[in-house]
Formats: C-alpha cells, sequence, structure tokens
C-alpha cells in the first residue's frame, strides 16, 4: 500500500468539463474514404516505406518498418490498395506536410492473419522489438516509442506507473477506457512489468473519475497479483505529466534531460498498456486509438478511430455546432489547432475540440508584467516564468538557459494565470527555437571549419611528403651518379635537381599563402556601408597623393 | 492564431489593482472615522491628478490610452500617496507628489511594470526632504470638522490648532531630550498622544489596513512571505531593543501600530514591481525594510523612517533575486530523489 502522496508544486483547476462526454461509451468509428498514414508516428523517428503505390495490403499488414533506434513499424488500419505514397498536410505547428502512405479501403476490412506473441518465453529484447514492430507509441500524446521506454536503463526499473490521471479539460478517452476495458489494461501492464522486470505497478487517476478508480480497482483484485495498486491522485492539472504524476506517486523528481529509468521508476499511458496487451495477447498491430470528441459540439463523445481517419470524416460523428471556429487537437491547455481538417488522426491523438469565441474568447490586449509572480506559483516546474519572459523577450538567450529555459514543460499554467494576459509560453517556445537554430548553425560551423582545417593540414602534409619523397629519389640518384664511375665532373647541383627544388619551395610556398587566406582579414566583417566608407576614404587620399605628387618633385 | 493554452483564467491587472484599493477601505474608514473627512479629500486629489498624468503621458507615449488608464494602477499609487500623506497637507503638496510619482518616478523609467522604485514612496521621500514642516502637520484625533480641515487643505494659511504631533514624532522629541526619557514608559500607556497601543486613532487605522491586507492574502494578491517577515522583523527588532532600554527605545506595540507600518506590511512592502520576487528574497526584502526602518525610526533625522527603507530595499532587490533564486523541479538534490 502506498502510505502517503507527495504534491508537486504550482499546477492550476481549469473547469474540467468532462461531464459532456465521460459518460457516453466508446463507438468504433466507421470506415472512412480513405486513410491517411504519416510514417512519421513516433516521436523522433519515420518508419521506412515498405509499400508501393498500387499495392493490396491487408488490415494490420506492415506497410513501414522501424528505422533507427527509436523508430517504430506503421501498419495498414484497414485493407484495401495503396493509393499513393506523397506528402500530406499532417497534425504538427509547423503545417508543413510529410510523407504518407494513403490507403483506399475496400470496405472487407480483412485482417492479416493473427498470431499472439508468446512473451513469457522470449526475452525481454525478443519482446521489444516485438512491440517496436507492432508500432506501439507513448498514446498519451507524446509519441514516445514504448520499446525504448520498455528498455533496462541503468538501474533497472523497480516501479512501473500507469497514467490515468488524464488532467487536461474535455479529454475522457483514457477514463471511458478505464472504466471499460480496465482488465485489459491491467493485462498489458503485466506484461510490461515481465519485460521490466518492475517489482510493483502504481495506477494514478485523477480523483476526478472515482467510475474509472472504482472499475481499475475491480480489475486489480480480480487479477490477485502482488503489488497492483490503484491510486487516486488530487486533481490538479498538470497531474498527468509524467513528471509530476511520478513525483505525486513515488516522491521521485526527474530534471529536464534525465529518463526515468535513471531512478528506477518509468510511465505509461493507460492507452499504451491497452495497446501492449492487444499486440501481444491478440497479435494486434497499433492501428486505432480511442479519443474524445468533445467542446463546442452537440453530441460529444468517445470513438476507437483507425490511425490515418482523415479528421473532417470524423468530426460528423460528433456534430459539431455552427459557430465552431477552430478545431485543435489535444486539450485545451497544450493543443495544437488544426490548420486542415484533411489532417489524419494519429497515435498521438487523443483529443479533437471544437473550440468557438464563447469556449477560447480571443485574449484581451497584452499588458506589461508587473512582477506579480502569479506564473511563479502557477509553474509545476518550480521556474520563474516571468524572468523567463524578460529574457527571452529580450534575447537574452544566454540568460534564459541559466534560468533553466528549457525545464518548461509547456503546460501553459503561466499564460493560463498571468493578469497580464502574457502568452508567456510562447515566449518559451520562440527562445527555444532561437536557441535549437543557433546551436544548430553553430555546430554546422564547428563541423565545416574542422572539416577546412583538417584538409588544409592533409593538404600540407601531402605535399611535403611529397617533397620528401622527391628530395630522397633525387638523392638516391646522385648517390648512384656518384658510385657509377663517370667521366663527366657533376656540378654540385644539377638542372634537374634545381627544378624540382623550386617545385618543393613553390609548393611550401602556396601553402603559406592559403594559410594567409584563412586568417580572417578585418574587414571581413564589416557592414557595406563601412566598406563604402573605407573606398571613398582610400579614394580621397589617393587624391590627395596625386595633388601631392608635383610639389614633391619640386622638393627633390 | 493564437497557441496553447487556449484556456485562460479570468485574470487581469484591473482586477488585481481594484482588489487592492477594495484591501484598503477598512483602514480609510477608520482613518475617516478618527480624523475626519480630509483624507477623501486628498484621495479624490490623488486619483484625479494621477489619472490625468497618466493620461498626458500615455498619450505623449503614444499608448493605447483606454487598457492602460483603467488598469488601475495608477489609482493604486494615488491612494498610497494620499494615506502616507498628512490629511491635511496643503492640495499643492499631495498633487506635486503625485504628478511626480506618475510622471517621474513611473513613466519616465517605463510605465506600469517598469518602475525600478516604488512611486508612492519616492513622492513622500522627496516631499518630507524639500517640505518637512508640511510633511509633519498631522491631525489631531478627533478632530473631524470638515469646514476647518477644508480650509487647511485649499486655504491659504496652515491652522496650528488643528495639527497635533504623531505618535512617532512625540516619541522623537521625546528621545531627543535626555530629560523626558525617563518618561517614555509611562507615555506608551494611556496618553492622548499614545492611545492604548500605537497612538490614539493610528491603532484603528492600522487595524483596518491589517483586515484589508489579510482579505488581500485570502485572496492570493500578495504572499504571506512579505507582511510576515516585515512585521516579524520589526516586532523582534523593536521588542529587543525595548527591552534592553525602555528609556531610549520605543517598544514592539508602537512601532508595529502607529505611523505606516501595517500600510507598508501589506500595500507598500508588497509591491511586486519593485520589490523581490523569490520566496526567500521576498523575506530577506521586508525584514531589510523592516531593520532599515528602525534604525531610522530610532535614529535617523525624519520621524518616519518606511519610504526611505522601501527605497533603499528597491535598490537591492534585483541583486536578492539573483542569488535567491529557487531551485527547479528536479534540482534540488544532486540526485532527485524524494
Amino acid at each position: 500500500m502506498i502510505s502517503k502522496l507527495f504534491n508537486f508544486k504550482g499546477g492550476v483547476k481549469p473547469a474540467s468539463h468532462k461531464d459532456e462526454s465521460a459518460n457516453t461509451p466508446i463507438v468504433v468509428a466507421p470506415l472512412p474514404s480513405q486513410l491517411i498514414i504519416p510514417l512519421r508516428q513516433s516521436a523522433r523517428a519515420m518508419a521506412h516505406c515498405l509499400v508501393e503505390p498500387g499495392q493490396i495490403v491487408l488490415k494490420g499488414e506492415m506497410i513501414a518498418a522501424a528505422e533507427g533506434p527509436m523508430g517504430t513499424a506503421v501498419h495498414a488500419p484497414t485493407s484495401g490498395t495503396v493509393r499513393a505514397i506523397e506528402p500530406q498536410p499532417v497534425p504538427h505547428p509547423s503545417g508543413l506536410p510529410a510523407p504518407s502512405i494513403v490507403i483506399d479501403p475496400d470496405g472487407n476490412d480483412r485482417w492479416i492473419e493473427l498470431k499472439p506473441f508468446d512473451y513469457r518465453s522470449a526475452t525481454a529484447e525478443q519482446t521489444r522489438n516485438y512491440l517496436r514492430d507492432s508500432g506501439i507509441v507513448g498514446l498519451g500524446g507524446a509519441g514516445f516509442p514504448s520499446h525504448v521506454k520498455l528498455g533496462p536503463g541503468e538501474k533497472g526499473i523497480e516501479t512501473l506507473i500507469l497514467n490515468g490521471a488524464e488532467c487536461e479539460p474535455w479529454i475522457t478517452c483514457d477514463d471511458r477506457l478505464m472504466r471499460e476495458r480496465a482488465d485489459m489494461i491491467l493485462a498489458g501492464a503485466l506484461i510490461m512489468r515481465h519485460v521490466t522486470g518492475a517489482r510493483r505497478i502504481l495506477v494514478g487517476i485523477e480523483d476526478n473519475k472515482p467510475q474509472a478508480v472504482a472499475s481499475m480497482r475491480a480489475a486489480a483484485e480480480k487479477l490477485a497479483e502482488p503489488e497492483v495498486e490503484v491510486v487516486p491522485v488530487p486533481t490538479r492539472y498538470p497531474a498527468g505529466g509524467e513528471k509530476q504524476l511520478i513525483r505525486v506517486l513515488t516522491g521521485i523528481e526527474i530534471p529536464y534531460g534525465k529518463l526515468g529509468t535513471h531512478y528506477g521508476v518509468q510511465c505509461f499511458n493507460v492507452g499504451s498498456a491497452h495497446a501492449v496487451y492487444r499486440a501481444i495477447t491478440h497479435g494486434e498491430p497499433l492501428i486505432s486509438r480511442v479519443l474524445t470528441l468533445s467542446g463546442n459540439m452537440a453530441k460529444p463523445g468517445n470513438f476507437e478511430v483507425r490511425i490515418g481517419t482523415p479528421i473532417g470524416e470524423l468530426l460528423a460523428l460528433a456534430e459539431p455546432r455552427a459557430d465552431t471556429d477552430r478545431y485543435l487537437m489535444g486539450g485545451p491547455m497544450m493543443g495544437v489547432t488544426l490548420l486542415s481538417l484533411d489532417n489524419p488522426v494519429v497515435k498521438g491523438t487523443n483529443c479533437i475540440l471544437a473550440g468557438s469565441p464563447a469556449l477560447f474568447p480571443p485574449p484581451p490586449p497584452e499588458m506589461p508584467c508587473i512582477r506579480c509572480g502569479a506564473c511563479a506559483l502557477a509553474c509545476p516546474a518550480e521556474l520563474q516564468p516571468f524572468e523567463l519572459y524578460w529574457f527571452s523577450r529580450a534575447r537574452i538567450f544566454g540568460k534564459a538557459q541559466e534560468y533553466k529555459l528549457f525545464d518548461c514543460i509547456e503546460c501553459g499554467c503561466c499564460s493560463y494565470v498571468c493578469p497580464s494576459r502574457i502568452p508567456l509560453v510562447d515566449y518559451f517556445r520562440f527562445a527555444k527555437g532561437e536557441i535549437w537554430a543557433r546551436e544548430k548553425e553553430k555546430a554546422a560551423a564547428d563541423i565545416a571549419r574542422e572539416r577546412y582545417e583538417f584538409r588544409l593540414a592533409r593538404e600540407e602534409r601531402e605535399k611535403l611528403e611529397k617533397a620528401a619523397k622527391l628530395a630522397a629519389k633525387t638523392a638516391a640518384g646522385r648517390q648512384k651518379a656518384a658510385t657509377a664511375p663517370t667521366e663527366t665532373d657533376n656540378p654540385v647541383t644539377s638542372p634537374e635537381e634545381d627544378a624540382k627544388k623550386a617545385l618543393i619551395a613553390a609548393a611550401l610556398e602556396r601553402v603559406r599563402a592559403q594559410q594567409v587566406e584563412t586568417q580572417p582579414e578585418n574587414t571581413a566583417d564589416l557592414t557595406p556601408e563601412q566598406l563604402a566608407e573605407i573606398t571613398a576614404i582610400e579614394q580621397r587620399r589617393a587624391e590627395i597623393r596625386e595633388m601631392a605628387k608635383p610639389h614633391l618633385r619640386q622638393d627633390d | 492564431m493564437t497557441n496553447s493554452p487556449y484556456l485562460l483564467k479570468p485574470a487581469s491587472v484591473q482586477s488585481v489593482m481594484l482588489r487592492v484599493l477594495l484591501a484598503l477601505l477598512p483602514g480609510i474608514a477608520a482613518y475617516v472615522w478618527f480624523f475626519g473627512p480630509a483624507i477623501l479629500v486628498q484621495i479624490a486629489l490623488t486619483s484625479v491628478t494621477a489619472l490625468a498624468a497618466e493620461a498626458l503621458i500615455l498619450y505623449l507615449r503614444k499608448k493605447p490610452l483606454k487598457i492602460f488608464l483603467t488598469d488601475g494602477s495608477a489609482l493604486v499609487t494615488a491612494w498610497l500617496i494620499a494615506l502616507t500623506f498628512p490629511s491635511i497637507a496643503p492640495w499643492w503638496l499631495t498633487v506635486l507628489g503625485t504628478l511626480l510619482a506618475i510622471i517621474v518616478v513611473k513613466h519616465l523609467y517605463g510605465g506600469l511594470g517598469q518602475n525600478p522604485f516604488n512611486p508612492a514612496m519616492v513622492a513622500f521621500a522627496l516631499m518630507i526632504v524639500a517640505y518637512p514642516q508640511l510633511m509633519s502637520q498631522w491631525p489631531a484625533a478627533g478632530f473631524t470638522d470638515f469646514a476647518a480641515q477644508w480650509q487647511a487643505i485649499f486655504g491659504a494659511r496652515q491652522l496650528d490648532a488643528i495639527t497635533m504631533a504623531t505618535p512617532l514624532d512625540a516619541l522623537r522629541t521625546v528621545l531627543r531630550d535626555p530629560e523626558q526619557r525617563r518618561m517614555i514608559a509611562g507615555l506608551l500607556g494611556s496618553n492622548a498622544t499614545f492611545g492604548n497601543i500605537g497612538g490614539r486613532g493610528w491603532e484603528w487605522v492600522a487595524l483596518g489596513y491589517l483586515t484589508g491586507g489579510l482579505w488581500l492574502l485570502q485572496q492570493r494578491i500578495i504572499t504571506w512571505h512579505m507582511p510576515v517577515a516585515f512585521l516579524a522583523m520589526l516586532l523582534a527588532i523593536s521588542a529587543t531593543f525595548g527591552l534592553y532600554d525602555p528609556t531610549r527605545f520605543a517598544g514592539p506595540g508602537l512601532h508595529l501600530f502607529t505611523g505606516g507600518a501595517m500600510l507598508a506590511a501589506f500595500f507598500i512592502v508588497t509591491d511586486p514591481v519593485s520589490g523581490a520576487t523569490t520566496p526567500k528574497g521576498k523575506l530577506i526584502f521586508a525584514a531589510g525594510v523592516a531593520v532599515l526602518t528602525w534604525i531610522i525610526r530610532s535614529f535617523g533625522a525624519y520621524p518616519d523612517g518606511i519610504a526611505f527603507a522601501v527605497l533603499l530595499m528597491n535598490i537591492a532587490a534585483p541583486l536578492i533575486d539573483r542569488y535567491t533564486q529557487p531551485p527547479v523541479f528536479g534540482r534540488k538534490q544532486k540526485d532527485g530523489g524524494a
């Protein structure tokens, strides 16, 4: 039993809006007219496409393979024909299209042959590879590949945490999943415990979901497994943030840049555990997920949706109201605005939220910061957002980093409470972007410089080697000539040898010249205006010299 | 297009400032009760002056008038000036102080949120240096005749009859005169000037500020750090020296309940713009103000030292913040942990 819960600092309590969709059971969404499956489904890697246009695929067939250590496979969500492999708009803040596989469903929805995976007789690595090839990524939103998180890490994993907190307003997909499929979630958790060798499983659920807690507790009791515990945690956004939930349940604080495995703890979304169960026990790869349609909708609800379903087609199920002015993917605190309804559902899509001017009124004009400190009180990362704001705004990025800009999890609490209505998170995103861009530029410049210096060094070495070889050859020749009985009195240096010496000297001279060239001139960094000024000055000087010439001659 | 978060708490600078004004009302009510309606005249004067000065500068700086005029920040400055200046000070004195505060201290440093010094305290400090006599004429408790007070504010000459030394003034006079020093303990009983704790009437005004201040705490407009650190430090230092030599130093009752101590604890030291902002920094800042206040009150040339103490600590605020940055999540210990 957990004797006490820990607390995380900060956080906010926005209206939950959960009731609007929490009581509608999960409905399987109908087959869409087409499926657009981006090759980039997991956080940091693109899958390698295995199919060609015109190819017929079955439901669950692998259409793109995992590539790289962070890669995961992608599968056909239904049977049909691959129509195209082309860039398509995807739900990403950049709005840039990304390579995707477009499938025309044949309507039969025919599965590949499904085989369960015997994880008990497999090694942990085999199971992880199997999960990778089943396309399992974190379903909480970030889409981090699960097989990586199930890896042993440094210390091994002692505590496995299932994240059922679901702290963002409106979203209820995890709530419904826990109410309806608690057995499967826990079965998935047991598989993950087996793979990681973890001792205990803690399921953290915000206490505004009593039915989910009850359902999960009943399922846990039925299991009769040791050390599986369902823990209600206080409802406070962002209690479902991975680091916050780990803190609340175990007291461990994981700093920026460190993973849970460093501390013997690992956290998975309940949806991910469910997906693991389906993959292992039924052999079904991750081709669908549960998501919430809510907000400004007449019939909000929860739906099991195929990955790749165009969001526009999905919306009709929940009947958005006429005054809807935008759609968000994710919740209102961290979600992104969908730039196009052609965007498909991806593995990280947990919610489509219809917004209206009434629900999300345009923010009032931004006022100056009055340093009231409300943001610092609300920040779950325990930062001083108003300080970061000054530095980000003034582009003092070094200072921003010193004040731990990158520890910001962009949860939005600071912007939410700011009385001056400053979009603080936007400033932090801007500053992070700028810093990344600079680092990249610097890295590129460093590489270029190193390469250039290396080339120079190599050329010089080669030339010297050549010269040395030549000299050796000549010396050998001379010796031969000396030992050979000849009548002619050889001069000390033959014309041939002179030519070679000149060649060597020329080569060395060239190297020196090149070195001089690489030295920056003091005019290199000047602006065109400054250069123009210098030219003008030089010109005036020349004129004066011209004028002075006759006098000089006279003096002579 | 906007980015996340799309949900915003209904909060505004205006609502923060209006609640600060609201919290001043109990103190103002007690003020009116004991010292007459002159304070209301002063509040009206400073408010109109502050808004007019604000409007003028906003116009010159080409800033949106409506947003900044209605944010309430100028009114907070105006009310604090009215409450810290003598309520029967001539009208031009408070008007001049307000103009200085808004135009020079606030806007010449960049306007809302940019001023390194507390505007009301600069106004007080400048005026007491420039016009020590006028800044020391306080109404006697119980003297509430509106006509006479009106005459004092707008009339050509000052009415000595209605003024009276404040407890701190009296204390200073007493402390300066070795003959009277031994009387100090007796003075602090129930004297016409000293009232029960901190001066007749003044202790009730202080109580009003305390009530409003506690409400601000409950509203989370301010945090506990500043008032607690300020009052606790003032209590500790005045109690220590009061016990050590009661003939030379006033006790904590007088220090806490007289002059601007309560007003400072909840409304002046807590100014976020010019003060420290980290939890530890707030404690250091407010305690520093308390120490300096006590020193100036006990040894300085001016009766109340809060304004100077606040300004001195304002200078130190950025440094305090810099060295008291709290550790962020996960970086408190070397290895995370509980």
